[in-house]
C-alpha cells in the first residue's frame, strides 16, 4: 500500500514539475532558458535563497553551459527537492518577525527609505528594479510607509 | 562604527542580515509566482488565438475539399459560397464601385475630402477620427479607389533609403487599435517627407477601429507615396477578416455601402506590397521567411493574384499554358475584366486521387489540415511530378507545370505572411498557426547572407515589451498594439532607423491608467480575462468532462481528488494549459484536496442556458464552435442581409435555426 502511495505521489509531483516547466518551454523543445529556472522552482512552492538557486542551477546545467536547461536533468533534481521538502516556505509569523527586527522602534511600519536601504544593502541585495517594484506594491500611498503585517497577508499564497 | 562594538549590537547586525535575507527570499518567491501566472495567462491567450487561426484554416480546407469533390450540378450551395466574381463582370465593376452617385446628406458632420488629397486633409482626417467622427462612404470609396490605383503601380518589394539623413520609423501590428496609432503619431510625428514610415501589416481585425486605421494609412500613402510604405500582413485577407472582426466592423459602420467597400478592400489587400528593403540591408516584412524564400522570385510574382492565403490564385479557363493575369488595368482604366465564371478552384492541396464518399465521412476536420501545405513543402521534386501526373489523368487541371509553380509561389507568400521564428535550426511547418513555417537561426543566416542583408524586421507575434530580438539579434519582432490581450498585458513599440541602421526602440502603452498599475494589478487583470475564457471552455465541454470525472468516481459520490480533476480536464480539452498551476483559481473550494464536480459546474456556469427547446449537448457543441459557425454564416450570407440562402440543402443550417442558435450563445 505504501509503495503504491509513494508511486502515486511521485507521479503527481512529476506532472506538476512538467506543467510548470512547460509554461516556459514555448517551442516544446523540452528545454527552458536558464534565467527562468528560478521562477519555475519558486512557483512550485520552494523558497531557495539566491545562493541555493545558483547551486541548483549548477547541478542541472550541461557540462558546457548552453544557456538552456533540459527537462531530463531538471526533473530528477526538482523531484528530489520537492520530496525532501527542501527550501520550505516561510511561515507568516516568522516573516513578520523578520520585519520586526528591521523595525527597531517597533512602529508597526517601515519607512520607504528604510526598507530600501535594507533590501539593497543587506542579505542578498535587490537590484534597483526589484526594490522599486516591491515599493510600488508595498507602499501605502497616503503615508509613504509600509505596513508590513498587511503586506505579508496580501502577498502570502496558499501552496498546493 | 567606533571601537568597542558591543556584543548585543553585533548580534543585532547579524539578526538584521538574516531578516533581510528572509524577506528577500520571500519577495522573490512572490515575484516568481506572479511571473508564472503572467506566463500562463499569456500562453492561454496565445493558444486560443492561434487555435482560432488553425480552425480557420481547417474550415477552409474542408470547404475546399467539398468544392473539389462535388460536381457543380450537385451542390449549388458550394458553388455559391466560392463563387467569387460572378456578380461583377466587366463593366459592372465600374458601376459597382462608383461613388459619384452617393450623396452626402446635409446633416453629415464628418470630414469632407477633395482629391488629390493634401497633407492637411490627411492630418485633418486623423483629428476627425480622434474625435470619433466617421468618414462618409462616398469619401471612403473615393479614397480607396485612389489607393487601389496607386498600389497597382508599386512593386512587390518597396525599396527605401535613409539618404538625406532621413530616419525611418517602422510600426508593427496595429489590429484596429486607433489609440496606439494616435500615440505613435503623437510621440513620433505624422508621416511626411522628413518622416518616412513603414507599416508592417495587420492593420485590421480584433480592434474596433480597423477601417479608420486603414483610411489614415491610405490617406498618408496618397499624400506621400515615396515616404509611406505598407507591407501586407496575414490579416490583410478578406477570408481571415470574416472571422476576426474586420468584416463585421465595416458592415456595422457602413450599412448601405459596406459590402462594396469590403469588395474594393479585397482588391486593395491583394495589391499591398509584400516587403520593404531599407538601404539594401534591412528586410522588413510581416511574418517571416522560410528555407524556400527567394526574394528575386518574389519581386517578380503577380502578387495581386494571391487574394487570400487560404485560396490559390484564379485561373482563366481556356488558357492552357499560362495562368492569366487578373488584368484589371486596360487602357488606363481601372475597370476590371474579371475572368468569367471560374467554377472550380485549382486544388492546391489535394494530391490524392478522388476519394470515395465513405472515406469522406470518416475523416475529421483535423485530417484536412495535414494536407495543407506540408505535403507540397516536403515532397521532393520527383514525387511532386508524380502527384501531378496522377492529377492529370483525372483531368483536374489544365496546366500542371503552371500549377505547381503557382503553388510554390503561393507557399512563399504564405511563408512571408504567416511564419514565426524558433530557436532551433531548421524549417518546419507551423502547425500552431496552420500555415507558414517555423524557421531557425540557420535559415536566417542563409537568407540574409544570400541577399546581402544584415537585419530582418518582422511583426506577427505579440511581445510583452512590444519588441523582441532573436537569432543573435539578426531578427527583430516589432508589435505596436499595446494591451493586445487585455488591459495591461503588453506594451507596444515602434522602431526608428537612421543611416547607421541601428534600430532604436520606443515603447508605450495606450491608456494612462495601465502605467500606474502595479505588477500585481496588471497580472491580476489579464489573468481574470484569461480565466474567464478558460472557464467558458470548461463549460462548453461539460458533458465530456462529467464523463471523464465519473471515470475517477466509480462509486458516484460526486467527489474526486484535485489530481484526478487535473488529469481529466487535460484529457478532454487538450489545451496544454497548466491546470495544476491554475487550480486554485479554477476550483476555489477544495477542502482536503477533494472537489465536488457537480456543484463546481453549477458555479462555473456563466449564465444558465435556456434549455427549453435545445438539447443540452447541441447547445454545448454550438457554443464551442460558435466562432466557426459565425464565420460560415457570414460566408453563406453573401448578401449580408442576415438571411442565409433560401433553399436549404443538407449542408447548411436553415436561416431561422442559425439565427436563434447564435443568439442564444
Amino acid at each position: 500500500m505504501e509503495e503504491e502511495n509513494k508511486e502515486a505521489v511521485i507521479s503527481e509531483i512529476h506532472r506538476r514539475i512538467a506543467e510548470a516547466f512547460n509554461v516556459f518551454d514555448n517551442e516544446s523543445s523540452k528545454s527552458v532558458d536558464v534565467r527562468e529556472v528560478g521562477t519555475i522552482i519558486r512557483s512550485l512552492g520552494c523558497f531557495p535563497s539566491e545562493a541555493e538557486l545558483h547551486e541548483m542551477i549548477a547541478e542541472v546545467e550541461e557540462e558546457e553551459p548552453t544557456g538552456y536547461i533540459r527537462f531530463e536533468k531538471f526533473l530528477p533534481a526538482m523531484t528530489k527537492v520537492l520530496m525532501e521538502r527542501k527550501f520550505r516556505p516561510i511561515p507568516k509569523d516568522v516573516l513578520i518577525q523578520a520585519f520586526e527586527v528591521l523595525d527597531q522602534e517597533k512602529k508597526g511600519y517601515l519607512e520607504a527609505e528604510e526598507l530600501k536601504k535594507y533590501m539593497t544593502q543587506e542579505g542578498e541585495p535587490f537590484s534597483q528594479d526589484e526594490v522599486e517594484e516591491m515599493l510600488s506594491a508595498a507602499l501605502d500611498n497616503k503615508e509613504n510607509v509600509i505596513f508590513y503585517k498587511d503586506l505579508v497577508s496580501k502577498m502570502t499564497f496558499e501552496d498546493l | 562604527m567606533g571601537c568597542g562594538v558591543s556584543k548585543s549590537s553585533q548580534f543585532h547586525v547579524q539578526r538584521c542580515e538574516k531578516a533581510a535575507v528572509l524577506i528577500q527570499m520571500w519577495y522573490r518567491k512572490y515575484v516568481a509566482r506572479m511571473e508564472m501566472r503572467r506566463r500562463c495567462t499569456w500562453n492561454i491567450f496565445q493558444s486560443i488565438e492561434y487555435a482560432g487561426e488553425q480552425d480557420q484554416i481547417k474550415l477552409y480546407n474542408f470547404l475546399g475539399y467539398l468544392m473539389d469533390h462535388f460536381t457543380p450540378s450537385s451542390s449549388n450551395l458550394i458553388c455559391h459560397i466560392f463563387r467569387e466574381n460572378e456578380v461583377c463582370r466587366d463593366a459592372e465593376w465600374e458601376r459597382y464601385f462608383c461613388y459619384k452617385n452617393i450623396e452626402i446628406p446635409e446633416v453629415y458632420s464628418g470630414p469632407h475630402l477633395t482629391f488629390p488629397l493634401t497633407a492637411s486633409q490627411a492630418a485633418g482626417l486623423v483629428e476627425s477620427f480622434k474625435n470619433k467622427q466617421q468618414l462618409h462612404s462616398r469619401y471612403v470609396l473615393q479614397l480607396l479607389l485612389e489607393t487601389w490605383k496607386l498600389l497597382r503601380i508599386l512593386p512587390n518589394i518597396n525599396r527605401v533609403s535613409t539618404c538625406h539623413s532621413k530616419e525611418i520609423s517602422i510600426c508593427g501590428d496595429l489590429h484596429g487599435q486607433l489609440e496606439d496609432l494616435l500615440l505613435i503619431f503623437y510621440k513620433n510625428g505624422m508621416p511626411s517627407m522628413e518622416k518616412p514610415y513603414v507599416f508592417n501589416g495587420d492593420f485590421v481585425d480584433r480592434g474596433k477601429d480597423s477601417i479608420e486605421i486603414l483610411l489614415i494609412l491610405f490617406a498618408f500613402l496618397l499624400v506621400y507615396p515615396s515616404d509611406v510604405h505598407l507591407n501586407r500582413g496575414n490579416h490583410e485577407d478578406h477570408i481571415v477578416n470574416l472571422r476576426y472582426g474586420f468584416t463585421k466592423e465595416v458592415l456595422g459602420k457602413y450599412r448601405v455601402h459596406g459590402k462594396r467597400i469590403l469588395k474594393l478592400l479585397q482588391k486593395i489587400f491583394s495589391w499591398l506590397p509584400l516587403a520593404t528593403v531599407i538601404d539594401h540591408k534591412v528586410l522588413v516584412l510581416h511574418g517571416g521567411i522560410s528555407d524556400a524564400t527567394d526574394l528575386s522570385l518574389l519581386a517578380k510574382v503577380d502578387r495581386h493574384r494571391y487574394v487570400s492565403a487560404l485560396r490559390p490564385p484564379k485561373k482563366k479557363p481556356g488558357s492552357e499554358d499560362q495562368l492569366s493575369m487578373d488584368s484589371d488595368m486596360e487602357d488606363d482604366s481601372w475597370i476590371s475584366r474579371v475572368s468569367a465564371g471560374t467554377r472550380r478552384r485549382a486544388s492546391l492541396t489535394y494530391m490524392k486521387p478522388f476519394a470515395s464518399r465513405n472515406d469522406f465521412q470518416h475523416r475529421s476536420l483535423q485530417d484536412f489540415s495535414r494536407h495543407i501545405i506540408r505535403p507540397l513543402r516536403e515532397e521532393p521534386k520527383d514525387r511532386r511530378r508524380q502527384a501531378e501526373f496522377t492529377l492529370s489523368t483525372l483531368g483536374h487541371l489544365s496546366s500542371l507545370s503552371a500549377h505547381s509553380h503557382c503553388a510554390a509561389l503561393l507557399l512563399q507568400i504564405v511563408d512571408l505572411l504567416w511564419s514565426d521564428p524558433m530557436s532551433q535550426d531548421g524549417c518546419i511547418p507551423n502547425e500552431v498557426r496552420g500555415g507558414g513555417c517555423y524557421w531557425g537561426p540557420d535559415v536566417t543566416e542563409q537568407v540574409l547572407s544570400k541577399n546581402h542583408l544584415q537585419l530582418l524586421i518582422r511583426s506577427h507575434e505579440c511581445k510583452q515589451e512590444g519588441y523582441e530580438f532573436c537569432h543573435s539579434r539578426k531578427v527583430l519582432t516589432i508589435f505596436s498594439a499595446s494591451n493586445y490581450y487585455e488591459v495591461g498585458s503588453n506594451r507596444g513599440a515602434y522602431i526608428t532607423l537612421g543611416p547607421d541602421l541601428i534600430p532604436h526602440l520606443i515603447q508605450y502603452q495606450a491608456s494612462s491608467m495601465t502605467r500606474e498599475l502595479t505588477l500585481t494589478q496588471r497580472v491580476g487583470w489579464t489573468e481574470h480575462s484569461a480565466l474567464k475564457v478558460v472557464r467558458e471552455q470548461l463549460f462548453a465541454h461539460r458533458s465530456d468532462l462529467t464523463g471523464a470525472f465519473q471515470e475517477f468516481d466509480k462509486e458516484n459520490t460526486g467527489m474526486i481528488s484535485l489530481n484526478d480533476w487535473a488529469r481529466a480536464v487535460e484529457a478532454v480539452l487538450h489545451l496544454g494549459i497548466p491546470w495544476r498551476v491554475l487550480r486554485s483559481q479554477l476550483v476555489p473550494n477544495a477542502p482536503d484536496g477533494m472537489m465536488n464536480y457537480r456543484s463546481w459546474f453549477r458555479e462555473l456556469a456563466i449564465k444558465e442556458p435556456d434549455t427549453e427547446h435545445i438539447h443540452q449537448a447541441l447547445l454545448e457543441t454550438v457554443y464551442r464552435h460558435r466562432s466557426t459557425l459565425e464565420t460560415i454564416f457570414r460566408i453563406v450570407d453573401t448578401d449580408h442581409s442576415g438571411k442565409a440562402l433560401g433553399h436549404a440543402p443538407a449542408a447548411t443550417v436553415s436561416r431561422v435555426q442559425t439565427r436563434s442558435v447564435l443568439s442564444r450563445v
